[in-house]
């Protein structure tokens, strides 16, 4: 039995019962990102195997005197490197950040310390988040562990990719326009981003701050809704957290969908959409429908705006995020410059790569006196116009359901050269970052490429019960197993 | 309708966003900034007379809570991470003369 093979609850489970160790876990997870980190390249930073093992004996301490008995205790566990980690590089895949530790620890990690996970390193992600194949890294790219010539999308894609390759048994990733749903798509894997608020954003550094959320990636729903239970809170760190009457996400794991509402939108199933893609989605539907699940097309309407909508709102919010980044406090500063006003300029432009200045340079502009309410409040009334359109929607429907992206995942190289081109991938994920939902992306098939197709359900502000019930029943009826590559030869 | 930046534009922007592009890079990001007008000029399309901003998707109240210290003391460790710091404190280019 290869320990890498199993979800994060099943490995928990056997830690429990005393069949497995945490120091056993925790090598079997160093073991393999040795084997594959080559290929794949899906960490930035991989932690000291030596310290690694020491956590996991403190670990395996805590649960032999009954301290740690949740599901996740002595579980290998990676993060994506926007979050901070006290004590552990964190570069946001950015030079400007190649020499920064943290001080404290993002407040969704702490929850996964608390609950005995052991972390074993940082993954890699598109520079500051901003991207949708782990192309703008710094550190290089991350390989698609189904086929290494693709992206695994992003810009969780290390996350997603060590998830799929086996070379963590669970990761956190952040989604702020797609980030962890699409990635989760390319790679065959299960992510899922909370209704914003739900998990405190305290450590996480910030892309786009109405829009930026942290979730779970994962190799099954079990495991997604058990990870949120962990990683949400309340937390007044966090000005935006939001306080739910509900923590509890593992009830919804029930097979029946009997009655439940699912509306398609006709608007998702149209141009641009890989024909492949729409079928394994409706197929899926069809499955939900077998279930019991009364489902039907309908217009969502406002699709097309979602997406120069989130353009001109993220790229304000980095503009004044990433001011912070100055050569002053932390991270990279030029080694020559002439007074200060230079050296901030020069810091900046030697520090940040071409996507992360594009938008940075947008998002300027738009907020600059004279384009403010042409730009940016008209991006704000669209989004309350989107809104809107899913309230009406969510009136009607328990859950959204529809592809994560219009395609399966592109070649390595395919997609920088067109920036336009690139952002239209995200059409399915961005309006849930603009209207606040929960999302979930799950595996429903391949295609004749051999890659991973994701099935997107989409639920109303603070009904991840809905979409988690349908996600796991969909998941214990599909036709196939398990997306996974156990059966691969390079595994 | 077609976007097009100035180099004023691009130099003002460059201000803003406190970068310095090569001649080579400000001629690639002419062109892509006004690519992205032109794609965000489609919200026009929308009518929006009437329809208030919004900035967040749920109402939000500022968070107070007492003015009590609750860190520790870790000024050390913060400073470790400056590119350059001395007696305590960061240190940035002369700013006045």
């Amino acid at each position: 039995m290869n320990l890498m093979d199993l979800t994060a609850v099943e490995l928990g489970k056997k830690i429990k019962a005393g069949e497995v160790s945490v120091v056993e876990a925790a090598t079997a997870a160093m073991d393999a990102i040795e084997a594959r980190e080559e290929a794949y390249h899906c960490y930035v930073t991989i932690c000291n195997r030596e310290e690694v093992l020491k956590q996991a004996e403190e670990v395996q301490k805590l649960i032999g005197d009954g301290t740690l008995t949740g599901p996740l205790a002595g579980v290998p566990v990676a993060i994506k490197d926007n979050m901070c980690t006290k004590g552990t590089l964190t570069t946001c895949s950015s030079r400007i950040l190649n020499n920064f530790v943290p001080t404290y620890t993002s407040e969704a990690v702490i929850n996964l310390e608390k609950a005995g996970a052991v972390i074993i390193g940082k993954t890699n992600m598109d520079e500051f988040a901003m991207g949708s194949t782990t192309e703008t890294s710094y550190y290089g790219p991350t390989k698609n562990p189904w086929n290494p010539d693709h992206v695994p999308g992003g810009s969780s894609g290390g996350s997603a990719a060590a998830v799929a390759a086996g070379e963590c048994s669970y990761a956190l990733g952040s989604d702020t326009g797609g980030s962890i749903r699409q990635p989760a798509s390319f790679c065959g894997v299960v992510g899922m981003k909370p209704t914003y608020g739900t998990v405190s954003r305290y450590g996480l550094i910030a892309y786009g701050s109405s829009l930026d959320q942290i979730g779970p990636m994962a190799k099954d729903v079990t495991d997604c809704a058990t990870i949120l239970e962990t990683i949400a809170s309340y937390d007044p760190k966090d000005s935006t957290s939001v306080k739910r009457e509900d923590y509890d996400f593992t009830s919804a794991l029930v097979d029946d969908v009997k009655g439940m509402k699912i509306g398609i939108p006709r608007d998702y199933l149209g141009e641009g959409l890989d024909p492949e893609v729409k079928d394994a989605i409706l197929s899926a539907a069809k499955v939900l429908e077998e279930k019991g699940a009364i489902v039907e097309e309908f217009d969502l309407s406002l699709v097309e705006y979602a997406i120069p909508a989130y353009y001109v709102i993220a790229s304000a919010e980095a503009s004044s995020n990433l001011a912070r980044f100055e050569g002053v406090k932390y991270g990279y500063r030029t080694p020559e410059y002439e007074g200060l006003h230079n050296m901030f300029k020069k810091t900046r432009s030697e520090g940040f790569g071409p996507e992360v200045k594009r938008r940075i340079m947008l998002g300027s502009f738009v907020l600059s006196s004279g384009y403010y309410d042409a730009y940016y409040l008209k991006a704000l009334r669209t989004k309350a116009l989107i809104k809107q359109a899913f309230d009406k929607a969510f009136a009607q429907y328990d859950v959204i359901l529809g592809p994560a992206a219009p395609t399966t995942a592109p070649k390595l190289g395919d997609s920088l050269s067109d920036p336009i081109k690139m952002y239209l991938g995200d059409i399915y994920t961005i309006s849930v970052n603009l209207a606040g939902l929960p999302g979930i992306c799950v595996p429903c098939g391949v295609d004749s490429k051999g890659l991973p197709i994701g099935l997107q359900l989409i639920g109303d502000c603070f009904k991840e019960k809905n979409i988690l019930r349908a996600a796991y029943t969909y998941e214990q009826n599909r036709d196939f197993a398990m997306c996974d590559l156990s059966g691969k030869e390079d595994k | 309708m077609a976007n097009v930046i100035s180099d004023e534009t691009i130099e003002y922007v460059g201000i803003l966003a406190k970068l310095e592009l090569s001649e080579e890079e400000k001629e690639q990001a002419k062109k892509d900034m006004a690519n992205m007008l032109d794609y965000i000029d489609t919200l026009n399309e929308l009518d929006t007379s009437g329809v208030e901003p919004m900035s967040h998707v749920f109402p939000i109240n500022n968070v107070f809570r007492e003015d009590v210290v609750t860190n520790g003391d870790d000024r050390e460790e913060i400073l470790s991470n400056a590119p350059e710091s001395k007696d305590g404190a960061f240190v940035v280019p002369k700013t006045f003369d």
